[in-house]
């Protein structure tokens, strides 16, 4: 890690100012999302581009970001840093997205279930193949 | 919601399974450096907003406080197939607040506390809370330049680590070496599992 941990360039606003768009009214003051858990890793899919998103969904700019951005899968994490949005933010707007039937997700499989030796094995053949 | 449990590893979304890994240690040990080195975009930074009960000794009589805490993370990401995409989570100077922790702990198959030796105390919490939760870890020791080089026995030893903790010198910003640590990861992971089929012992230990 470098020792600068403030990126000087993230820095061009006084403290005090706050955001210049409160995050929350994206979200029209929800801090939690209607449906899903969205965990970080949690991934998203676009069911279709945005150009075939109609009006009238009552959907903002940060919406159909988001579908721009999940016309592969992403994590959610991915979709915050490159929103550069809060994920509690993201997961408003995701549940949103899954009310209306416009992305898929996939929660990850608890770790008490999932992991096992294949899964681990998989990662190291991967690993080093790459 | 129920994604084809009969095989985990294909979901009903047809996405991939996604594992997370946390990359964790003392203040510019070397975190989001592992994490460049053996992901396949560039680190990216988010934030997460938190809130947890106060707790410690300064609290104001009794008065139930709430604090906020933004949390910053910088993750990487490794595509190993089409089914499986692993996430390495690190928190640069965010060490202390364990509650932080319990969010990103989450779900995480495993752990790496990254060690330097020049100030190996600044490891201790993270080795403290993956023992008390009981998450799966390793320690990398990450050799800086300029530094003496221990052997890992006297880590493990200043560490006061379980036998059974795999301890191993790296260094983070070399690809193959990161990617040597994930693999002692998961190596520690499946001898934990199923100790049976591997009862010969961590070889990533021995280093």
């Amino acid at each position: 890690m470098a020792p600068d941990e403030q990126d000087p360039d993230d820095m061009w606003l006084d403290k005090e100012a706050g955001p210049v768009v409160r995050p929350y009214a994206m979200t029209h003051g929800r801090t939690r999302p209607s449906t899903g858990q969205f965990d970080l890793i949690s991934l998203v899919v676009a069911i279709r581009p945005v150009s075939a998103v109609g009006a009238g969904l009552g959907l903002g700019p940060e919406h159909r970001g988001i579908i721009g951005l999940c016309q592969q899968a992403l994590s959610v994490a991915e979709i915050a840093a490159h929103l550069d949005l809060p994920v509690g933010i993201v997961r408003v707007l995701l549940g949103d997205l899954l009310d209306r039937g416009l992305i898929l997700l996939r929660e990850p499989v608890p770790a008490s279930e999932l992991p096992n030796e294949h899964v681990f094995q998989a990662v190291i053949n991967g690993l080093r193949s790459l | 919601m129920d994604y084809g449990r009969s095989d985990p590893m294909v979901g009903a979304t047809g996405l991939p399974t996604a594992i997370k890994i946390l990359v964790a240690g003392g203040f510019g040990v070397g975190k989001t450096t592992l994490v460049a080195s053996v992901s396949e975009i560039l680190p990216l930074r988010t934030e997460e907003s938190l809130t947890s009960a106060s707790l410690g000794v300064d609290d104001t009589s009794g008065v139930e406080q709430k604090k906020s805490t933004t949390v910053v993370m910088d993750f990487g990401r490794i595509t190993i197939s089409r089914d499986l995409v692993v996430y390495l989570f690190g928190t640069p100077g965010q060490d202390r607040f364990s509650f932080v922790w319990d969010e990103l702990a989450l779900g995480a198959v495993g752990a790496v506390v990254l060690a330097d030796t020049r100030r190996l105390a600044e490891c201790f919490p993270s080795v403290d809370y993956f023992e008390r939760r009981g998450t799966p870890f390793l320690v990398a020791v990450n050799c800086f330049e300029g530094a003496r080089q221990y052997q890992t026995a006297e880590v493990r030893l200043a560490l006061d680590l379980d036998p059974q903790v795999p301890v191993l010198l790296c260094d983070a910003r070399q690809r193959t070496s990161g990617k040597d640590v994930l693999i002692a990861l998961m190596e520690h992971l499946m001898t934990r599992k199923y100790p049976a089929r591997h009862n010969a012992g961590v070889p990533a230990a021995a280093g």
